[in-house]
């Protein structure tokens, strides 16, 4: 089948080659590589794999002409990384699309990605890093022929590992933008709203299962030039599933966000609650397979070492309410506290809890699970509380500072128990230092400090850059004051880099402690492993 | 069968009726919440920079901070164009508008939410910096940023603007 959409592709470019010696289009793309070599490591239990080298690769080819535009993915897992999902094996082409682009139309056949207002109802995104990926295989509809309407409609199935997932999502999705229809209006206001529904045959003997789940949101955005508001309610029928225990309680969602700024000040602050809200096109599916919505989690998105992997939120489908706020501000040059070049402070908050909710005990009757208050907070799944300073001191030496408070809800957060809450304080001094034109030293010292679970931490990361070409990193993460004196390991890690223009290559190698790694917004448990890391992308 | 049949019938139809221009036509969104196409990056001719990057990115954030200080003498040696396309998604688009303004960066930002316009310029990582010519053409690209990296992206455009 793909061999005759090949061929068809094939066929209509040599069509083209033939009829004109102009104009053929475009051809872009990009490749990646990344393999590992695992080798043994009795202190940090990583276990070799039966195949000791794994890797992930994938092409990418985009072509344009005009209105047109097609493409595709091949991807190989051979096999697939360790920390990944496990469901990639093999090699194939995953991802095939055609369709054509006007001012006024877009129609995209086979693979397409895409996202309803928020997500909260629907998102179709692929993440790389996390082997993260739900395209859609069918057909996506987008017009704009009414000036300041927006009508999407799609269909399809989406893409689970090399397969398909068992449902099917339909959905609907209406973007106003009243601006556009009345001159006169000078603040922004647009108003949208999705209906999204899957079909999944019921192949159950034990329940009396929905096959159509319908759900639907409705969005409101009022902006200015200093200031944007926006508010998403979503609502979704019953929905029995693996992730919610097969009850039949409706799911709710809501989402608000408030920013305000102006030249060096800037504010934001996010209020959301959702229950019951996992919503995928299999009723079977876990973890991160065949997700129809998307509901990211409110907190700063951390990227220091110790921030990021040992005790970031992720968003608990099931239900969770709670919020953040940040605040930044830029003190001017010249000023007291700003000194010759200015001084950005930034203040973020961010709380969790679960719902407040009362157990219904009718196993066997209506089964809706339980009553959750509207307004009230259960137990506390995670806080976040930190300041960040980054300050120019001179032409040379440029430094961002971070001091985080961080209260972890680990038995619920990673399904374990006997942990609790963990609470620990982190500090981060990032240092960079402009030895000569073009070579940088940057310096990370880490601490994380806690009397529970691990204990502290302490990372130093060294990195120099010899621009445009050239990086090398050594990195050490010391958990030394683990409560299991056999535990108190090193984590060394180095690496080597070298790019030009829109190629690189790095080969390291060292520990990869296990734990969570987040990219984009999505997290993901590691397993601990320790050997050679080879990544190479290239774009043509 | 059918399905893929017919996608090979909708692309030889089309690609007879295509024209020129193979710019990414790529609905996104300015600070304002304004719908923005792709196509409407624009500069009379004159050379365009687009640079994909992230609040959370830390290199663009160092290399935008470093293009910001020396985009004036840029802009009148060469005439540039900067748009910093943010990969944000919807867990850090309302702390983008306020993230900008703390940054006071001099040239126009706009919001990929869901990575559309980045898919087709073939992004992977970031920062990925982009230098098209007055046709739109892509001339020169750059992955990941170390601070000496602008002067390589200066050279080109110094270079594409004949000087």
């Amino acid at each position: 089948m793909r061999i005759c959409f090949f061929g068809g592709m094939f066929c209509s470019v040599l069509t083209l080659f033939s009829q004109q010696a102009i104009d053929l289009g475009s051809l872009h793309g990009n490749i990646g590589i990344d393999a590992q070599y695992y080798a043994q490591d009795s202190v940090i239990s990583a276990t070799v794999p039966n195949e000791k080298i794994a890797s992930n690769s994938f092409v990418n080819l985009n072509y344009k002409r005009g209105i047109l535009v097609a493409g595709l993915r091949y991807e190989a897992y051979l096999p697939v990384l360790q920390g990944f999902p496990q469901g990639f094996d093999g090699a194939g082409v995953p991802y095939l699309y055609a369709g054509i682009h006007t001012e006024e139309l877009d129609v995209n056949l086979g693979n397409f990605y895409g996202q309803f207002g928020s997500g909260i109802l629907f998102r179709a995104y692929e993440e790389r890093g996390l082997g993260y990926d739900n395209a859609m295989d069918g057909a996506m509809i987008k017009s704009r022929h009414i000036k300041g309407v927006s009508l999407t409609a799609m269909i399809g199935k989406q893409r689970k590992y090399f397969d398909k997932s068992a449902g099917t999502v339909r959905g609907l999705d209406l973007e106003w933008s009243l601006n556009e229809s009345f001159d006169s209006l000078k603040t922004r206001i647009s108003l949208g709203g999705s209906f999204i529904s899957k079909f999944q045959s019921d192949n159950s003997s034990v329940y009396n299962l929905p096959e159509n789940v319908a759900a639907s949101s409705f969005r409101a955005t009022i902006a200015g030039s200093k200031f944007r508001f926006f508010n998403e309610w979503a609502y979704k029928i019953n929905d029995p599933s693996a992730q919610n225990n097969f009850i039949y309680k409706n799911g709710t969602g809501f989402i608000s966000q408030f920013s305000y700024f102006t030249k060096g000040f800037g504010f934001s602050a996010d209020v959301k609650r959702i229950d019951n809200m996992s919503f995928r096109s299999e009723r079977e599916a876990l973890l991160t397979d065949v997700m129809i919505n998307f509901s990211p989690s409110f907190t700063r998105q951390h990227t220091y070492n110790l921030l990021a992997t040992l005790y970031p939120y992720a968003t608990q489908l099931n239900g969770e309410i709670g919020g953040q706020f940040e605040l930044s501000y830029k003190f001017k040059k010249a000023s007291t506290l700003g000194g010759k070049y200015g001084t950005k402070i930034l203040l973020n908050a961010s709380q969790y809890y679960g719902l407040d909710t009362m157990l219904l005990n009718d196993q066997n009757t209506d089964r809706l699970g339980y009553q959750a208050d509207l307004f009230g907070t259960g137990e506390l799944y995670f806080r976040d509380i930190h300041l960040e300073v980054s300050k120019k001191f001179s032409k040379k030496v440029k430094g961002i500072f971070t001091l985080a408070n961080l209260a972890y809800q680990k038995d619920v957060l990673e399904g374990k128990s006997g942990y609790g809450l963990v609470k620990s304080w982190v500090w981060v001094n990032d240092l960079s230092i402009k030895l000569k034109p073009k070579h940088t030293l940057r310096i990370e010292a880490q601490g994380l400090f806690t009397k529970q679970d691990l204990g502290d931490w302490v990372t130093l990361l060294v990195e120099y850059t010899l621009s445009p070409h050239w990086f090398f990193a050594i990195m050490d993460q010391y958990n030394y004051s683990n409560p299991a004196p056999s535990k108190r390991t090193h984590y060394y890690f180095s690496s080597i880099g070298y790019n030009k223009n829109a190629h690189r290559i790095s080969l390291s190698y060292g520990r990869q402690r296990a734990g969570i790694f987040c990219v984009g917004g999505v997290c993901r448990n590691v397993p601990a492993a320790n050997g050679f890391t080879l990544n190479l992308t290239s774009n043509f | 069968m059918k399905h893929y049949l017919f996608l090979s019938a909708l692309f030889i139809s089309v690609a007879c009726m295509a024209q020129e221009n193979t710019f990414p036509k790529i609905d996104i969104h300015t600070l304002e919440s304004k719908t923005f196409n792709t196509n409407a990056i624009e500069n009379n001719g004159q050379p365009i920079v687009i640079s994909f990057w992230a609040t959370w990115c830390k290199p663009c954030v160092r290399e935008l901070n470093t293009i910001s200080e020396l985009y004036e003498d840029w802009q009148e040696e060469t005439g540039v164009k900067l748009y910093a396309v943010s990969i944000d998604d919807s867990r850090n688009i309302q702390k983008l508008a306020p993230f900008v303004a703390t940054s006071d960066w001099p040239f126009d930002v706009l919001s990929d939410v869901n990575s559309d316009f980045r898919r087709a310029m073939n992004v992977v990582t970031s920062p990925h910096t982009f230098l098209l010519d007055e046709n739109r053409k892509i001339v020169w690209q750059h992955v990941g940023y170390s601070p000496g990296d602008e002067d390589e992206l200066y050279e080109q455009l110094l270079k594409l603007a004949g000087k």
